[in-house]
Parts: structure tokens; sequence; C-alpha cells
């Protein structure tokens, strides 16, 4: 067992360190919070450039052939300062197509994402989804040598500007995944705001044709895997966000606790604040020791159930540990907590989106305890 | 010992309900039966109605206009109107400055201020906190210098000033006396926001709604037959005050409301073959939550027989506090996880989410600040600590 970082990872950490600090400050998101898209393609270009976007993909598409686990550090980094361009959405969109699609559609897809010049997403969550892979309504229908698509997706993250958007749909043989563009007729994209002050879509498909060359792989199990797999990628990354959210939010507060003054001291003074305080710092390390598990496990290509054992149980500590982080650093602030004006708030938001996005805390316990692993050695035999 | 409500007292509930069944404006309905937010304007006009029906301040004596409810029926009144999903009223003129001027005004203020504050006329605010005095509130700065011709010069700064934008005037706790021990100086003081030198400034919460401001004041001359108690003697009426605001704060019936909307919303959204409320886990989850509070509203039930016995809110009122504004916290948290991704919206328009998901967001965002506001958690933990239990 090895924790360290190698001196590639460090130096990609320092490199989006560097790169959030100086140009993307959470004032960004603030500018932002109100634009129509809600990033800038520049930035994107610039993550592409820097490498970021294409760190966990092979060579084969344009990518660094890493692992998801230096994603996961590019995206912890991200967090800090709440940098407002799609990359959880666009990796999970593309880790579907790296999983389901063919070479070509891989390098037709994948490839320009990698660069930073397209954006990509998945379009799978539906009114009665509620997170899971088997209630999937929209119908995928055999239209000459395509598929015809009707439907409704929801909470489409960046799916108002997104060029093009995987999207789960039923057919006759099973589960299966295309890929759509946003501006192929009969899509009808209604933008949405989400309350982090990004922007998701709701995506009305009506009779959505598309060739053949559209569909990732073959309807089935296959596809299923898939998407479970990327929903996972999704959940893991969200993990490593929330981590680098929670710990901005521990010390943002410490460092209130140790310059606001009441009854004449320092607040940070009081043992009660200490403690909770110490209990934030508690709560960020189990959080952070979770992300890594997931983190590792995705990266290893894990089979699913250990994969899904791991990236659950760290989404529910993603979900406890964050919220009680994002929780107190609004409480210890006091008034100035519950302003607009104040970042903490932003945390606060971005991890309450995070604990939801790709199965909250009720869905990944629920699939935790159903594992088989869960029961393992238990019987007496 | 007597647990149940006798029957004149549920012959009385039925009255509440009827009442709230004919007399509650259509539009003022619509809304109530989805728990939609209301605004300022909605808020007076429901004020108005419980005016003219003689119910808008159950806790005031019934020859200053309240309505002679014993504590028990105004208990109800409270409890069924917040079922209702009725407007809740500006607590500033009718449970805070109100009862202070029925305790400590002269009978010409009594005279000035009641009657307008009833009717809904005139609306209030609160200046207490400072930029640097929330907590530790006998710390503050904003100082009154008489200017020797019957009137005090008012300058500095009060911040968190709900709903300051839309009201009338503002009841502040001033320093008088700067050469005093720092609770020994402060006084009482009411000033009308339209004198010149006063500027409100509203800014937005994390529920993305104004609803507090930063008041300045700049040389605002005001008339010294507007202080309330005596000079130097403010502190003694912000305690007082302080009792009222708590009991209020258990917010029983908010949460009772707030759960009932959590049912609802479980039970029109999908999960597997049926909805999130068949599933055993939710339930669970819910029941747990409406179990405490109902251990908050027994308790607070106890307060009340107590105080009916002719005991005031003592020292227990922050155990009420302490709890009813945590479980208001959670009871949001849980309709937010019931909601699944529809928790993500943000003031989109109606139709994106189901109306009783619509406020939702914001106000899980905004509630954090029922453990900070009336004195925070920490604050009445060190209460609790110090007066019950004898400690430090
Ligand atoms: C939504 C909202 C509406 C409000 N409306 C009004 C209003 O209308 N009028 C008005 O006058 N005020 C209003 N307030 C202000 C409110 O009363 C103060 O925010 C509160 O008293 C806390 O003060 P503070 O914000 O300065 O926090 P601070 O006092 O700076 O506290 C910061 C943190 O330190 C903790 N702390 C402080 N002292 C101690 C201690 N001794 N031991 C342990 N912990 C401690 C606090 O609990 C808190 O967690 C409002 C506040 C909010 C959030």
């Amino acid at each position: 067992m090895n924790f360290d970082l190698s001196d590639d990872q460090r130096m990609l950490v320092e490199t989006v360190a560097s790169f959030v600090k100086k140009q993307s400050p959470v004032t960004r998101l603030r500018g932002l919070r109100e634009d129509a898209v809600g990033w800038q393609p520049a930035v994107w270009q610039q993550l592409g450039e820097l490498g970021l976007l294409g760190v966990m993909f092979p060579e084969s598409v344009g990518g660094m052939g890493g692992s998801f686990v230096d994603a996961a550090l590019i995206i912890e980094q991200l967090g800090t300062t709440l940098v407002p361009e799609p990359v959880i959405p666009a990796l999970v969109a593309g880790s579907a197509i790296m999983a389901a699609g063919s070479a070509e559609q891989q390098r037709r897809w994948v490839a320009p994402l990698v660069e930073g010049k397209s954006v990509l997403t998945l379009a799978h969550s539906e009114a009665a989804t509620r997170f899971a892979t088997d209630a999937v309504a929209t119908r995928a229908t055999r239209a000459g040598a395509g598929w015809r698509l009707d439907g409704d997706k929801r909470w489409v993250l960046a799916g108002h500007a997104a060029d093009a958007v995987v999207v789960s749909a039923q057919t006759d043989a099973g589960l299966a995944l295309f890929v759509v563009p946003r501006d192929s007729k009969g899509v009808e994209v209604q933008a949405v705001k989400t309350m982090d002050g990004a922007h998701a879509a709701m995506l009305g498909l009506r009779g959505v044709e598309v060739g053949a060359d559209k569909m990732l792989g073959e309807p089935g199990a296959a596809a299923q895997a898939a998407l479970e797999q990327a929903l996972d990628v999704g959940a893991a990354a969200t993990c490593a966000e929330g981590y680098g959210i929670m710990r901005t939010a521990l010390w943002m507060t410490v460092e209130y606790l140790r310059t606001r003054e009441q009854f004449g001291v320092k607040i940070g003074t009081f043992q009660a604040l200490q403690h909770r305080a110490v209990d934030m710092f508690v709560e960020c390390e189990l959080g952070k020791s979770m992300m890594l598990l997931a983190a590792l496990t995705v990266s290893e290509g894990a089979a699913a159930p250990a994969r899904q054992s791991a990236v659950s149980a760290a989404k529910v500590q993603l979900a406890q540990s964050g919220r009680y982080v994002t929780q107190q650093a609004i409480q210890l602030h006091g008034g100035i907590g519950v302003t607009d004006e104040h970042d903490i708030g932003l945390y606060f938001k971005r991890m309450h989106v995070l604990c939801t996005l790709f199965g909250d805390e009720e869905f990944h316990l629920t699939r935790f305890a159903r594992l088989p692993g869960f029961t393992e050695g238990v019987s007496a035999s | 010992m007597e647990l149940a409500f006798s029957p004149e007292e549920l012959a009385f509930r039925d009255e509440v309900r009827a009442f709230v069944r004919e007399g509650m404006p259509p539009a003022i309905r619509a809304k109530a039966a989805v728990d939609g937010n209301f605004d300022m304007h909605e808020i007076m006009e429901w004020h108005k109605v419980l005016y003219r029906k003689g119910w808008v301040a159950p806790h005031w004596p019934k020859e200053l206009g309240g309505p002679g409810l014993d504590t028990a029926r105004r208990f109800i009144l409270v409890e069924e109107l917040e079922l209702a999903g009725a407007p809740h009223l500006s607590p500033f003129g009718l449970s805070m400055v109100g009862p202070l001027i029925i305790q400590f005004g002269t009978d010409a203020q009594k005279q000035r201020y009641l009657p307008k504050i009833l009717a809904g006329e005139e609306v209030w605010c609160q200046g207490y906190s400072e930029p640097n005095s929330g907590s530790d509130l006998a710390s503050l700065r904003c100082r009154a210098e008489d200017d020797g011709k019957g009137s005090f010069v008012v300058n500095g700064q009060k911040t968190w000033t709900t709903y300051a934008q839309y009201d009338d005037w503002i009841f502040c706790l001033v320093r008088t006396d700067a050469s005093a021990k720092k609770q020994a100086g402060i006084s009482f003081l009411l000033i009308d926001l339209k004198t010149p030198g006063v500027t409100v400034k509203p800014f937005l919460t994390t529920g993305g709604t104004p609803a507090f401001c930063e008041t300045f004041f700049d040389n605002v001359v005001v008339p010294r037959e507007n202080l309330v108690g005596p000079l130097n003697g403010g502190w003694t009426l912000a305690k007082a005050l302080l009792g009222h605001e708590r009991t209020m704060i258990a917010a029983v019936g908010q949460s009772a409301r707030a759960i009932r909307r959590v049912k609802r919303i479980a039970s029109e959204t999908r999960l597997g073959a049926g909805t999130v409320l068949d599933d055993p886990g939710f339930r669970a989850k819910i029941a747990r939550l409406e179990i405490k509070l109902r251990s908050l509203q027994m308790a607070n039930y106890r307060a009340i027989a107590g105080a009916q016995l002719g005991k005031a809110p003592g020292p227990e009122s922050s155990i009420l506090k302490l709890r009813g504004s945590e479980i208001l916290q959670q009871a949001f948290e849980l309709a937010m996880e019931v909601m699944g991704e529809n928790s993500l919206t943000w003031f989109n328009e109606a139709g994106v989410v189901p109306p009783f998901e619509q406020w939702v967001p914001s106000a899980f965002n905004y509630l954090r600040a029922t453990t900070i506001y009336g004195g925070s958690n920490e604050i009445q933990k060190n209460i609790i600590a110090k007066m019950i239990l004898g400690l430090g």
C-alpha cells in the first residue's frame, strides 16, 4: 500500500491549484451565475490544452492514458474555487462512450472533448429513474437504418449548451446508449437553473432520428454495464470535488474563528467551537479517505461489485461528512454565513448538488447493503 | 395531569378551522394549499383579515386589542393557522415591540403605537445586531446622544435587519452612556425609518431572497418621547423580549407543516413501482423526525401549561429554541432528499418541479439561519448550562 502522490501527480496538482487560483477564483462563478451558458468556452479549451480533460482517457483519443485517480486529483482542486466548467458531466459522458462505443465512435466524440473543443454530457435521469438504470422509459425504436428516440430526460447537467448528449433509452433488446448532437431535429431543450449557480436542461426527445452510427455498441447488458460504470465515475468524481469543497469550507471557517471577535476574544477560543472545528476536520479526513478508496477502485477497473461497493461507501460518506462540514461552516460564520455575498453559502449549495448527483445517500446506502459482499461470511457453513 | 384539550377547547379549534375555510382570501388560499412562499403584500393582507376577526394578536391583553384567549386557545389558534399554510405574520410589531410597549411603555406610547401595529398600518423591524455585535449584543456601538433640545441624535449601523426595506419603524438598542459598563449604557429607542439620515440597504440571503438589510443612521434626530423604559435601562427590555422570541422560535407548527409537506412530496415522487412514501426506509426516516417533533410539541405544551399557572417562560424556553430550530432544518433536509434531483431546482419557472417543491430549495438554504438568529444555538446551550445545570 502506498498513498503518496507520484512526482507527476504532485506536478499535476500544483498546475491545477495554480490555475484555479489565478484564473478561476470564486468571483468567476459569481459572475457566471446569471450567464445563459454558465461557463466560458475559452476556459474549457484552456482546460483541454493543459491536458486536464484527457488525463483519464487513452492516447487513442488524444488523452494522457493516465488514471481516474489523476482525474480525481484535478477535480478536487477544481472544487476548491467552484470552477464552473462542466468537467464531471463531460467525463461521465466520455466514460460511457469509451466503455460502450467503437474505436471510431471514441475518436469521433471523445477526442474533441479531450482537446476542450466540445462539451459532452449524459442524459439519463427521468421522472421515475431515481438514480437507477433499470427504469428508463425513453424509447428507441428502429427507423430505417437508424433509430428514433422518444422520451423526457431531466436535469441534464450542462445539457442546455453541450454539443452532444449521451442518451440512455430502452429498446426491445434492452437498454441502449446513443450519442445525440444537441441540435438534432426533435430535441427540445428547456434550460433550467440549478442551486449551485449552474444550468442544466430538461430534454424532450420528440421523434429524434439518429443514424445507426450514433448507437454505442449493442443494446442489452453491455450497454447497461457501461452506463453503470459511467455513473460510478460520476459518483466517484463528486466525492473528489466534494472533498475539495469540504476542505475549503473547513479552512475558511478555521480562519474565521481565528479572526472574528465576540465578548472581547476571538471566537476560536471558545472550546465549544474548537471541538466543532475538530469534528469538521475529522469528517474531512474521512471524506478524503473514502474519496481515495472510490478513485483507486474505479481507476483499477475493478469488477462491478467491488466498484459499486467502494463508490457507494464513498458517496454515503460524502453525504454525511460533506453535509456536516458545510452546515457547520455556515453555523460558525453566524449571520454572515447566510448571506449570498459570502462564499461559504456557495460551497454549501454545491455540496448539496454533489450529494444528490449520481445517486444520493439513500440510494447508495441501499445499493451497498444489497451487494453480495455485504453478507459475505455471515452464514455459518 | 390532563393530556387532552377540553371539549370547549376543541370547539374553539373547530371555530378556527371554519374561519380559515371561509375567511382566507382565494389568492392566499391557493398558495397556502401548496405551502407557497408569501410576499410582504400577501402577509399584510392576511394580517388585516386576522385583525378584522380580532385574532391578529392572540397574546395581547384584551383591553389593548387582544382577543382575551387563554394560553391553550392561543396555542390552538397559532397551530391551526400554521397547519392551514397561512402566511406568517411579521413578528416584530406583534410579538416583539408590541408586548414590550405594553409592559414598559407610557400610556401615550401605548396609544400612539399599539393600534397601528394591530391594524397593520405600521410595520416594524428589529435593530439589535451590528456588524461587530452579534452574540455579544451588549457590545453594541450605535450611539444616541442627547442634543439638549428634547431629541437624540443617532449615529451608527445595524445589520441583518429582517425586511427593513418594507417597513415603517425600527426598534433599536442604542448606546446612550459610553462611560458605563457594557449593559448599563444601553437604551431602547423607536425610530421612524422615514427620518432623514436613515438608509436601508437590502441584501440577498443564501435563500436567494432579499430577506435582510443593513440599516445606517447618519445624524438621525429622534424625539426623546420615543425612548421606551428608563434611559440606560434598555438591557432589561432586551432580555424581556428574548424570552418571548424563544418560545415563538420553537416553530412547532412550522415544523409540523414542513413534515406534512415532506409526506406530500414523498407521496407524489416515484420510486420503483411505487412512491417514496411507500418505501420503508424513507417512512422510517420521516417517522423518526415526526417523533422528534412530537417530543418538542409535548415540551412546548408543558411550558405553556406552566405559563397558564402563572409562570413566566424561563431558561427552559432555550430548550424549545434549540430543538425547534434543528427540527425545522431537518424537515427541509428531508424534503430535499425526497425530491431527489428535483431538489437541484433554483428559481425556475412554474412547472419545472411540482408546486409543493418550488420553494423548498430556497427555504433549505435560508433556514440554516434558524440555528443562528434569536440567540444562536451555541448561546442557548451556554444559557442552559449556566442557568439550569448550574455549570460555569
Ligand atoms: C436570517 C437572519 C435574520 C436576522 N434578523 C435579525 C433582525 O431582524 N434584527 C437583528 O437585530 N438581528 C437579526 N439577526 C442577527 C442575529 O441575531 C445574529 O446573527 C446572531 O445574534 C449571531 O450573531 P453574529 O451573526 O454576529 O454571529 P457571531 O456572534 O459572530 O457568532 C459566530 C459563531 O460563534 C458562535 N459563538 C459566539 N459566541 C459564542 C460563545 N460565547 N460560545 C460559543 N459559541 C459562540 C456563534 O454561535 C456562531 O456560531 C438575523 C440573523 C439572521 C441569520
